[in-house]
């Protein structure tokens, strides 16, 4: 009689042994060969695009998915190419990245921080987003970029205007297009003096929260510089919807300048308030009245309607640009025509600066040859580049800014369509909006090291 | 005192929008019970009935300009009301501009629908529930009906302006022998204050001096005995929640001159107003009128420069600071019937 020693116990534990041991320099390889988070092992490769879907900027949060969207669409071979025809680096060929096919998830941040980093966080850890971009708001775009700082993913933001986002706040993971508070005083100040004289007096109403802070400060100094004189800055609450009690005292102030520096529905609300309590019409110390508006936004601009017409402020982009100014400012066609042709309308400023962020972050790993996010940041850090729209533009490698001209715009007095509310006045050179890294206005912040997690 | 001056005046336009909100509020508390957290959403979907028939009444058609060029190079598009062609440029341009006040017409039957079929294809399954599922199913519904203007409208708000004739300013201090530009105000905001006054006069009226009001007033009071009358008091207060729907949406079509509307703006009212109607005291229509021209003043007081410098913050926390000294020392409100909210 023979017996056997194969159990059905023995059995199962020579096999989870066997299995154990197997497995085990499988997991040790792949672990060593995942170097950085979310490396695409595929033939395809994910982008998360975080913007917000619900909420008060929701209509801004569209346009800039169709800008992703597009941008996806061009990476991929597909559409007419747009700015990729005029993009000055020629290292993206319509193959996608390095090869690998452009997938997008979207998350939406509702313009809530912690609402925004719930949203990344699931595109990072449960789609493999390997990039984030997107947003409409500073604090939004601050908090989302510290998560992907510990995530070790690239943050290229979308619609950020605070100095904070790369100053105080700045990482070394994150980069910026859109210009920022202090190029807003920068390029506005020369225009408003050279417009409304040197003897002036103005009055601040501020959003009480931190774009407000920076974006009050930038004017403050900037005008100040040239002569003006500040008679008053009052916060506002940011969930203040009538601005009456605050716009009332300001024509017997002896001001004869109001800055609102208010954004999105609070620019709207202020500004009508303004309009309506004859500030526009009025007189004070022997001058025009006149209201200033630091960050214009086409879509708020939309919102309110004529109120706008002749008021001053700054913009990152416009689509008007090219035909206006020249072929300085090349790429701004393709991309209206590439836009326009989809969607039917022309792309807003926030489309823009989305659009452009996904193409320089395609074209970086492609120059750099991997995902790695160390490798793409040392591919952005001092990229110089042009034919995006902006004209020549450098990523400053010490705070990860983009540097670019800046425009002075104005809302248009008989527009012709919705879409044509405001007139280029000027483009305030580079060189003119250009800071010093360690400039006091965007103290207190460390770039440090560039992380790629895993 | 000029600067006090305008900000009572200030203060009486904003409290006329919180006093027609709580007006409507305190009335479907007071007949059916119901704490309704979908009353904001009614005074945002009256702001878009002046939205909705000043689209209709630009409706357009495209003519092409060939000699224009569109952002594609196309030949631009323009667009020419069709009223223009049936009533003539002129009589067709002053009918658009005066959509918002035409819209008072459009807004009184849409919003007392919506109100009657708010009431009885919601409202009243919950008459014998607990406030807190009354609270929770208005608030519930009052994100679907935002929601579902954000879906057709849209997130941005749209801008939707008085007639051209009360556009302006005037110098109020002029007037009343201050220096010139001291106290400017608006036309509109004079108009939007009138026809607050106005409209809360005929809800008193019509509560005070016809048979319907007589018989809704006694339901107030004993609605079991006007029952037992052979009196059908719930078709009467469906009335009333359809007239109350109607008040809080009025208030919204003339709010719209004054901010652009978006579909959020109930939500930004509606905590103010219930704040109103718990100082005014819960059921009482003269409570929450007070209240809401009394916290309104008090919030724009509260906005003044000096006062701000010598409370700050005073300014964001007024009008709750109030409802606090009021639920403490008078839990019924200032004019609040003996005995509701005191137990």
């Amino acid at each position: 009689m023979s017996t056997s020693n194969f159990t059905r116990r023995g059995v199962l534990k020579s096999g989870a042994v066997a299995g154990a041991g197997l497995a085990l320099p499988t997991i040790f390889t792949a672990r060593s060969a995942a170097a950085f988070t979310n490396d695409p092992m595929g033939s395809s490769v994910t982008l998360g695009f975080n913007v917000p879907q619900t909420g008060a900027y929701a209509d801004e949060g569209m346009d800039e998915l169709r800008a992703f969207e597009l941008a996806v669409e061009h990476l991929n071979g597909g559409g007419d190419g747009g700015m990729l025809n005029t993009f000055s680096s020629k290292a993206l060929g319509g193959n996608g990245i390095l090869g690998k096919e452009v997938k997008y998830v979207t998350g939406d941040t509702q313009t809530k921080s912690d609402a925004a980093r719930a949203a990344a966080q699931s595109m990072i850890q449960k789609d493999g987003a390997v990039m984030i971009s997107g947003g409409s708001s500073s604090g939004v775009a601050v908090a989302v970029q510290a998560l992907c700082q510990e995530a070790g993913i690239i943050f290229m933001a979308g619609l950020t205007h605070a100095n904070d986002t790369t100053g105080k706040d700045k990482k070394a993971n994150g980069f910026r297009h859109f210009f920022n508070s202090y190029m807003s005083g920068a390029a506005l100040a020369p225009i408003l003096t050279s417009q409304y004289g040197t003897d002036r007096k103005a009055y601040h109403l501020t959003a009480d929260y931190n774009w407000g802070y920076t974006t009050e400060q930038a004017i403050r100094e900037s005008t100040e510089a040239l002569g003006w004189e500040t008679i008053n800055t009052v916060l506002t609450p940011l969930t203040q919807t009538d601005f009456s009690s605050y716009i009332a005292p300001v024509l017997n102030s002896g001001a004869d300048i109001l800055v609102l520096n208010h954004y999105g529905g609070n620019m709207v609300n202020s500004l009508t308030n303004a309009v309506q309590f004859g500030l526009r019409a009025a007189e004070a110390n022997g001058k025009k009245f006149e209201i200033v508006v630091p960050l214009y936004s086409e879509l708020m601009a939309r919102g309110a309607g004529k109120n706008i017409s002749g008021i001053l402020g700054s913009q990152n982009w416009d689509w008007k640009l090219e035909n206006q100014l020249g072929a300085r400012y090349s790429g701004t066609n393709a991309f209206v025509q590439s836009f326009g042709t989809k969607f039917g309308f022309p792309p807003s400023q926030a489309a823009h600066t989305c659009y452009v962020q996904t193409l320089l972050y395609a074209d970086a790993v492609t120059r750099a040859g991997s995902f790695n996010p160390c490798a793409v940041v040392e591919a952005l850090e001092g990229f110089e580049f042009d034919g995006l729209g902006n004209g020549p533009t450098l990523y400053r490698a010490e705070d990860h800014q983009c540097f670019k001209d800046v425009l002075v715009v104005r809302g248009k007095e008989n527009p012709e369509n919705e879409f044509d509310l405001v007139e280029i006045v000027e483009v305030t050179p580079v060189a003119q909006v250009t800071y010093a890294p360690d400039h006091p206005q965007f103290a207190g912040g460390n770039l440090g090291a560039c992380n790629p997690g895993a | 005192m000029d600067a006090i001056i305008l900000q009572i005046l200030n203060g009486l336009d904003k409290g006329s929008a919180y006093a027609l909100i709580a007006l409507g509020l305190t009335l479907i508390f007071g007949t059916l019970g119901v704490v309704n957290f979908a009353h904001g959403a009614l005074f945002m979907l009256g702001a878009f009935c002046a939205v909705t028939l000043s689209r209709i009444i630009s409706l357009s058609y495209i003519v092409l300009d060939d000699t224009k060029k569109d952002f594609l190079g196309n030949p631009t598009k323009i667009e020419v009301p069709y009223i223009y062609d049936w009533l003539g440029a002129d009589t067709g341009a002053a009918i658009i501009d005066w959509s918002v006040p035409l819209s008072i017409l459009f807004a009184i039957p849409v919003m007392i629908l919506i109100g009657v079929i708010m009431e009885r294809g919601l409202i009243k399954h919950f008459y014998k529930r607990p406030h807190a599922d009354q609270i929770l199913v208005t608030f519930g519904l009052a994100i679907v009906l935002q929601e579902v203007i954000k879906y057709y409208f849209g997130a941005n708000p749209i801008p939707t302006p008085a007639p051209e004739a009360f556009s302006g300013s005037f110098d109020f201090g002029v007037l009343v022998g201050f220096d010139p530009n001291s106290i400017i105000y608006p036309y509109w905001r004079l108009v939007y204050f009138a026809f607050s006054m106005v409209l809360i006069a005929g809800v008193f009226a019509f509560l005070q001096f016809t048979t319907f009001g007589m018989v809704v007033r006694a339901g107030m009071a004993d609605r079991e005995t006007v029952g037992l009358l052979g009196i059908n008091i719930d078709k009467r207060f469906t009335v009333m929640f359809g007239i109350a729907a109607a008040v809080a949406g009025l208030a919204g079509v003339m709010y719209t001159p004054i901010n652009p509307p978006n579909y959020h703006m109930g939500m930004d009212f509606l905590v103010l107003s219930f704040v109103v109607v718990v100082v005014g005291g819960m059921g009482s229509l003269p409570g929450a009128v007070a209240a809401g021209f009394l916290l309104g003043v008090l919030e724009s007081l509260a906005s003044m420069g000096w006062v701000i410098d010598l409370i700050p913050g005073i300014n964001q926390v007024i009008i709750y600071l109030v409802a606090i000294v009021i639920l403490l020392t008078r839990p019924r409100g200032l004019l609040g019937r003996k005995g509701v909210m005191e137990e």
